[in-house]
């Protein structure tokens, strides 16, 4: 990171996440000279590579990554580390299971907590050993609103977001004091391939908007964002909510 | 990778003087060559750096996951004054050596804007000052200095060896050969403190241009303070040379090399962002201009007045908010004269207020491979790092400096790519073939150093 705020590297965990993408297109692009996405081999890594070297990225390369196979994690993280240091890590990974499908086989709440929740503490622990050692860098991590109250609708979705948002609030005051940095992102429902086919929410946003808010909030240093801004007082307000009243809210 | 007990345990950030891009080391005081010794022995993956008074800038004077040394602890030095010579530790700061040289009638060959540097990172970024066109850089005037390798081998170089590339790859080489514990310099004798200056007030960048070719080779010291945020580029010259203690007033000759910088204040610890505007800026440098007489001749100015005006305020780097702020500084050859006009008009488009904006002629490069002056026209800017589009302004800039044969100073750069340190520094093979002889497993690193692959 220079001092205008220009990163030179970018390291995405899911790199075939839309909101990561618009992050990188959303960064100042033009000190970037290494971008790794991290992700499962297919046509979403596929994608983010080819949409960053058709427009004239530098340095795009995929790695193949499991947020669940936590037994790998350690050197797939120390490599890239080892192969120059990192400014940015978005930890982008996630899956959105049907809360029906789950309800009926918790093999697949089970799968669904692997990745969301197992998988990013892993991730995350091992990236911040690593931001810690340089001494710099920030650690974006893609949360939810879902995880704000669980909902009956996607409660299980819901907690796995709520233990990832604890466990990187947690991370970031751990390395207060260790020139790494924590942002949080809570964007609420994003028009992406993961919501395509669900009814939209209020206050649906794009993968673009949650970007913009995300490069304003790692340029203000700000610890938890939400996208849109305005969804704050929305949370808010209905963590406040008694539960009978919140249990009647049709969402 | 850093033994998590050192880190955790000894871990400060760091920035530059501009405030920007920190990152967390391992800080050490040292105090002696076997502290540094045993630390490079053990060195850490991310490797070892020293830091003087972290007056550089950018990101020179630090280095995220390393080790850190705090050289301030290396600071005896002693005159020769039969030879005209200083011997000073690496930690030693121009400061306290005036504070003993200057009344025993001697003064150090080169001083920055700021007298607050260690004689080790003079070294290291080969500072100049108004008297470059003269006397050329701080390195040049160093007779021989000691460094730890990378080996831990403590060496004597000079610039007189047989094969000298491991001394002048050391001078302007950023710290990034070794560390400097100690080095012999020349000094000027003097028969007073006071220097004897001439100012001129000049309407217009042309104006100002046209009086320093004119006659800055009559003066030893010479620099021109630009109004950036008027369209003309007006400014003010200042010239002049050390006062010969006959043409003092009779009154002050017994105590001719009276010698008293003192400080005056320290700037506020919280500032907001944007106090420094194109409005105030504007206001500024309307009655810093206004303040000088339109010509005047031979007034006595005490050194602290005339060379470090900036050190009459502490910590004022403060004063940019806490964003900080980048300067920027460049070098063009005599033909590329017009980058500075060209320069001052793009930072105007940008609204970037800077009111230390500064323009010098540089005399004849040194043979350090890395060394920043050449000969032609120095421009040092200061800019909020907050103002927007500034990024894109200056890259637009580097492109004119680099297509003209220019280059920017690393002990001020916070920001260029490596492309254009690459461009610029048509040496830096040389420079790293012998670095690579003295620091076989790099050991010696720092941000700078990483972030334009040095």
């Amino acid at each position: 990171m220079d001092a205008l705020g220009a990163p030179q590297s970018v390291l995405v965990l899911g790199g075939g996440s839309e909101i990561a993408l618009a992050t990188i297109r959303a960064l100042p692009r033009t000190r970037l000279s290494s971008i790794v996405l991290a992700g499962r081999p297919g046509a979403s890594l596929d994608s983010a590579v080819e949409v960053l070297t058709t427009e004239g990225y530098e340095g795009v390369r995929a790695l193949e990554f499991d947020a669940a196979a936590t037994d790998t994690h350690a050197q797939i993280i120390d490599e890239i580390f080892d192969s120059g240091d990192v400014d940015l890590v978005i930890l982008a990974f996630g899956v959105l299971t049907d809360q029906m499908a789950v309800e009926e086989d918790p093999n697949l709440a089970v799968e669904m907590a692997t990745t969301n929740y197992t998988g990013a503490i892993s991730a995350g622990l091992h990236v911040a050993r690593r931001l810690r050692g340089q001494g710099h860098g920030a650690l974006v991590v893609l949360s939810s609103v879902a995880g704000d109250r669980a909902r009956r609708s996607n409660f299980v979705y819901g907690s796995t977001k709520a233990g990832l948002d604890a466990f990187a609030q947690g991370l970031g005051d751990a390395l207060v004091g260790s020139g790494a940095h924590v942002l949080v992102v809570r964007p609420g429902m994003v028009r992406t391939r993961m919501t395509a086919g669900l009814p939209e929410a209020p206050m649906t946003t794009d993968p673009e908007q949650v970007a913009a808010a995300i490069v304003i909030g790692l340029r203000k240093g700000k610890s938890t964002i939400y996208a849109p801004g305005p969804l704050r007082f929305v949370m808010g307000a209905i963590k406040a909510l008694p539960k009978p009243v919140f249990r009647r809210l049709p969402m | 990778m850093a033994s998590p007990l050192s880190l955790e345990h000894d871990s400060k950030e760091l920035t530059g003087w501009g405030r920007t891009a920190p990152s967390v080391s391992c800080y050490r005081a040292v105090r002696e060559v076997a502290d540094i010794q045993a630390l490079i022995a053990t060195a850490p993956r991310r490797g070892v750096l020293a830091r003087g008074l972290g007056r550089s800038y950018g990101d020179a004077a630090q280095s995220g996951g390393a080790v850190v040394l705090d050289t301030s602890g290396l600071a005896d030095f002693s005159l020769d004054a039969a030879s005209g010579t200083v011997t000073a530790g690496a930690g030693a700061s121009i400061d306290e050596i005036l504070r003993t040289i200057v009344p025993a009638g001697f003064f150090v060959p080169v001083t920055p804007g700021t007298r607050m540097v260690t004689v080790g990172g003079a070294i290291a970024a080969d500072v100049h000052g108004k008297n470059h066109h003269v006397d050329g850089t701080f390195g040049a005037h160093v007779l021989s200095l000691t460094l730890i390798d990378g080996n831990g081998a403590l060496r004597t170089l000079r610039p007189s060896d047989a094969d000298p590339s491991a001394f002048w790859a050391t001078v302007g080489g950023m710290g990034l050969t070794g560390v400097i514990t100690e080095a012999t310099f020349d000094v000027i004798a003097m028969t007073s403190s006071r220097i004897s200056v001439d100012t001129e007030r000049a309407r217009d960048l042309d104006d100002v241009m046209a009086r320093m070719v004119a006659r800055d080779d009559e003066y030893r010291y010479s620099v021109a303070w630009i109004d950036s945020v008027h369209a003309s580029g007006r400014g003010v010259i200042t010239r002049g040379d050390h006062a010969p203690v006959d043409t003092l007033p009779v009154k002050q000759r017994s105590k001719a090399l009276d010698y008293d910088p003192g400080t005056l204040a320290t700037a506020p610890k919280f500032v907001p962002s944007g106090l420094l505007n194109t409005m105030t800026v504007r206001a500024f440098n309307e009655a810093w201009y206004r303040k000088h007489p339109k010509s005047e001749t031979g007034a006595l100015q005490s050194i602290g007045a005339f060379f470090h005006p900036l050190d009459g305020v502490q910590e004022w780097n403060r004063i940019y908010g806490p964003r900080g702020f980048v300067q920027y500084q460049f070098v063009v050859p005599d033909g590329a004269a017009d980058i500075v006009g060209r320069t001052l008009a793009r930072l105007r488009a940008v609204g970037a207020p800077s009111f230390l904006t500064v323009l010098k002629r540089f005399g004849a490069a040194n043979p350090a491979p890395l060394s920043f002056p050449q000969p032609g026209w120095t421009l040092a800017a200061d800019i909020p790092a907050g103002i927007p589009g500034l990024a894109d302004a200056l890259d637009e800039i580097d492109v004119l400096v680099a297509g003209a044969g220019g280059r920017l100073y690393l002990a001020k750069d916070s920001r260029q790519s490596p492309a254009m340190f690459e461009q610029t520094y048509p040496r830096l093979a040389e420079w790293q073939t012998t670095r690579k002889s003295m620091d076989p497993n790099g050991t010696f690193t720092s941000d700078l150093g990483r972030r334009l692959g040095l």
